[in-house]
């Protein structure tokens, strides 16, 4: 996998609006950012509504998911190009997601939302609407989705990388600090955790650094042990698992979504704190 | 005092005040509100700990922790660079005027 084949500019991407086979895709997680302009032809998912399961904590089913494509308009031959606000945490979110329900040509506008606004290019209000497909998904590829189990049995064994800031590595803090502090779960983070932050690996616009300034990030991780990334609820520890698996090729790392949400709501388990 | 009413931020209905420290304030260039400005809470050590787009009005909001912060502002018509002190739970209010 190299970095051309995942990643695509700002520049490719509005140089390529109107190709055929070619769908650009918004996910945010406050999907009012889309109805107030989103780059021009590109359909809205809402990570919430479209991508959850409306009332156990779990993602849609494969049957769900296809209707979901389906409804969007995008086919299975489709080059899915997804980007979003949140400095794309959201897009990365859903491209693991799509990866996990084994759609093949899909790829991440860099910088996402952000670099785009910053560079004062087109936004639109118009309505999108694509003919409907009958998409086709696969089974769940669980090689790059990790439960809790496994992230326990990991502690000691396996990598553990915790892609949050470093106060809510600490404990300091229980969610990025744009939502409010007060959460059930306990702070702090698995044992054994590596802290890298998540926006180590991009620059401030939003773009993701180089292969080389990635690889030097990641050099304190053994990376021919297994790995598992993690954040509050999995969509940050999607951008890392982005830049490791997809951006320097890293096989084997899975993405735990239930993430800190999860494992700090756990009774029992051992957990580290520094604050 | 010269009379303008205190602007406090809008919170959702659960959000305890007396628990939460709440930062925000308003982004401004030349005297007018900046929408869409992207800002950034920077934590004492200068890492990232969050970041928001601004309002229709300019307005931004993080909940964050007692202790010292950077706000860093990106937008495509300025930037700026702000450092705020928080000594409790509270409201903090910073206005970043845009450079």
């Amino acid at each position: 996998m190299s970095r051309s084949e995942v990643l695509v500019s700002a520049d490719w991407a509005e140089q390529n609006l109107n190709t055929p086979g070619i769908v650009l895709v918004e996910v945010d997680e406050d999907t009012s950012a889309y109805d107030g302009g989103h780059i021009a032809g590109a359909v809205k998912l809402d990570w919430k509504k479209d991508l959850q399961d409306p009332v156990i904590r779990d993602f849609v089913s494969k049957d769900q998911f296809e209707a979901l494509l389906s409804a969007k308009g995008i086919g299975n031959d489709d080059t899915v190009v997804l980007y979003g606000g949140n400095n794309n945490w959201f897009a990365a979110y859903a491209y693991w997601y799509f990866k996990l329900y084994g759609h093949e040509n899909i790829k991440l506008l860099d910088g996402g939302r952000k670099k785009w606004e910053l560079d004062g290019r087109e936004l639109s209000k118009d309505e999108v609407n694509r003919p409907t497909t009958s998409y086709h998904a696969k089974e769940q590829d669980t090689s790059i989705r990790a439960f809790r189990d496994e992230v326990v049995a990991a502690i000691g064994n396996k990598n553990l990388l915790d892609i949050r800031s470093p106060d809510e590595y600490a404990g300091k803090l229980l969610a990025p600090a744009h939502l409010p502090q007060e959460q059930s779960q306990r702070a702090g983070h698995i044992p054994g955790a590596v802290n890298v932050p998540w926006s180590k690996a991009a620059n401030e616009d939003g773009t993701f650094k180089s292969d080389d300034e990635l690889r030097e990030l990641y050099s304190q991780l053994d990376l021919s042990k297994d790995s598992i990334a993690y954040c509050r609820i999995g969509e940050r520890s999607s951008h890392s698992w982005f830049a490791l698996h997809e951006l320097l090729g890293v096989d084997n790392i899975k993405n735990y979504d239930g993430s800190w949400t999860e494992y700090g709501s756990l009774v029992g388990v051992p957990i580290e704190k520094s604050v | 005092m010269c009379g303008a009413p205190t602007q406090t931020p809008t919170l959702p209905a659960h959000v305890d005040i007396e628990k939460e420290t709440v930062i925000y304030g308003t982004v401004s260039k030349d005297g007018n509100p900046v929408p869409a400005a992207y800002v950034r809470l920077l934590d004492s050590t200068g890492e990232f700990t969050a970041e928001v787009v601004t309002s229709a009005t300019g307005d931004y909001r993080f909940f964050a922790a007692p202790g010292d912060w950077t706000l860093s502002v990106l937008h495509n018509s300025g930037k700026a660079r702000q450092v705020v002190s928080a000594t409790g739970p509270g409201l903090v209010e910073a206005t970043i005027q845009l450079s």
